[in-house]
């Protein structure tokens, strides 16, 4: 690695129903693995990855919010989420897991251009 | 500064509204793809919000072969293949909403 | 400018595999570099040597294989979204005792570690998706 660029992955899909946030997931975590910073946003309909209780056994996929437990482990502690989302659908930051800093849009441009690279997913 | 490629059709509004409300001063905005739909002038309000220091574009393959060249709007700037290309490297990162 | 392209759509699905073609060439023919394409999800089955497509249609798989040869492209498609669709090459089709392999000549498993390297070593990553 010549250099340690700043990654700023997107998540805007909602889990299990594509395999988005499974990708993003192994993407962050082999970033990790790399010793990438990185940095998790949350917004549109992937905000619902972050709320608990994932029972995901009975649609035949891994839960993804226990893999998401693992990112601290990865020295990936930069999770973020879209106010605006959550309100678009209802929930409250108390209401989700992995304790991410709550975002607005103006927070959400400073996040995309303080970061070298970003991935949506 | 970023350069952010959009490929929804207006009527994905929430990807729409994500990458407009994504945009930052100089930032750049190119229409690719389906997302050319939205160079009409009826959804023109929709970019009005947005930094009068975006400069918007428009992906000439896909707006013509969606015989859109002569409806869009005045506002974006028809760029081809080799503008895409130009554009990503005027920029310092590209963002894709799709 | 040294760019790498993360292709995560199907071809023939998504006009986004069809872009990401064009968008390749396009910097390749105006003097960029393309350090690697990383074909991903959906995007997979672009490596598979099996797509027939009717003869007035691109074939976008044959495309890049031409494009990859021109130009001494590294074309990597992720292992593990590719070995789950059935994108195999030699070694995967016979560790999962396989009738046949189907990744075409000019494209590597490998693993999202080459994305990671990509990522560290373009000065632009730039996503097609779906």
């Amino acid at each position: 690695m010549s250099d340690k660029k700043k990654v700023l992955i997107i998540n805007r899909r909602a889990p299990y129903g594509r395999s988005n946030a499974r990708d993003s997931l192994d993407v962050a975590l082999t970033c990790g693995v790399f010793e990438m910073p990185i940095s998790l946003l949350f917004a549109d309909d992937g905000v619902f990855q972050l709320l608990g209780g994932h029972q995901a056994k009975d649609i035949g996929q891994k839960n993804l919010s226990a893999n998401l437990a693992a990112l601290p482990m990865y020295d990936i502690d930069q999770l973020f989420v879209c106010e605006s989302s959550l309100n678009t659908h209802g929930l409250a930051s108390d209401q989700l897991d992995h304790n991410p800093t709550v975002v607005d849009h103006n927070a959400i441009q400073q996040l995309i251009q303080s970061h070298d690279v970003v991935l949506t997913f | 500064m970023a350069l952010h490629t959009l490929n929804q059709p207006p009527g994905n509004t929430q990807c729409l509204e994500r990458c407009l409300n994504a945009l930052s001063d100089g930032d750049a905005l190119l229409l690719i793809e389906d997302g050319v739909l939205a160079t009409l002038p009826a959804h023109a309000s929709r970019f009005d919000a947005i930094a009068a220091n975006v400069s918007l574009f428009a992906l000439q393959a896909d707006l013509d072969a969606r015989g859109l060249n002569v409806l869009k709007d005045a506002r974006f700037t028809v760029v081809d293949d080799g503008g895409f290309v130009d554009l990503a490297c005027e920029q310092d990162k590209v963002v894709s909403w799709y | 400018m040294k760019f790498s392209i993360i292709v995560q759509a199907a071809p023939y699905s998504c006009q986004s595999a069809e872009t990401a073609y064009r968008f390749a060439k396009t910097l390749l023919d105006t003097g960029h570099d393309l350090h690697r394409v990383f074909f991903y999800g959906d995007g997979v089955h672009t490596g598979s040597a099996f797509a027939s497509p009717p003869q007035d249609e691109p074939n976008i798989p044959a495309n890049w294989q031409a494009l990859a040869a021109d130009h001494d492209l590294d074309l990597v498609v992720c292992i593990a979204a590719a070995v789950r669709r059935g994108v195999l090459d030699d070694t995967e089709a016979g560790r999962y005792s396989k009738s046949g392999s189907n990744l075409a000549a000019g494209f590597e498993l490998s693993g999202l570690g080459q994305l990671a390297d990509a990522i560290a070593q373009s000065d632009r990553v730039i996503t097609f998706g779906a």
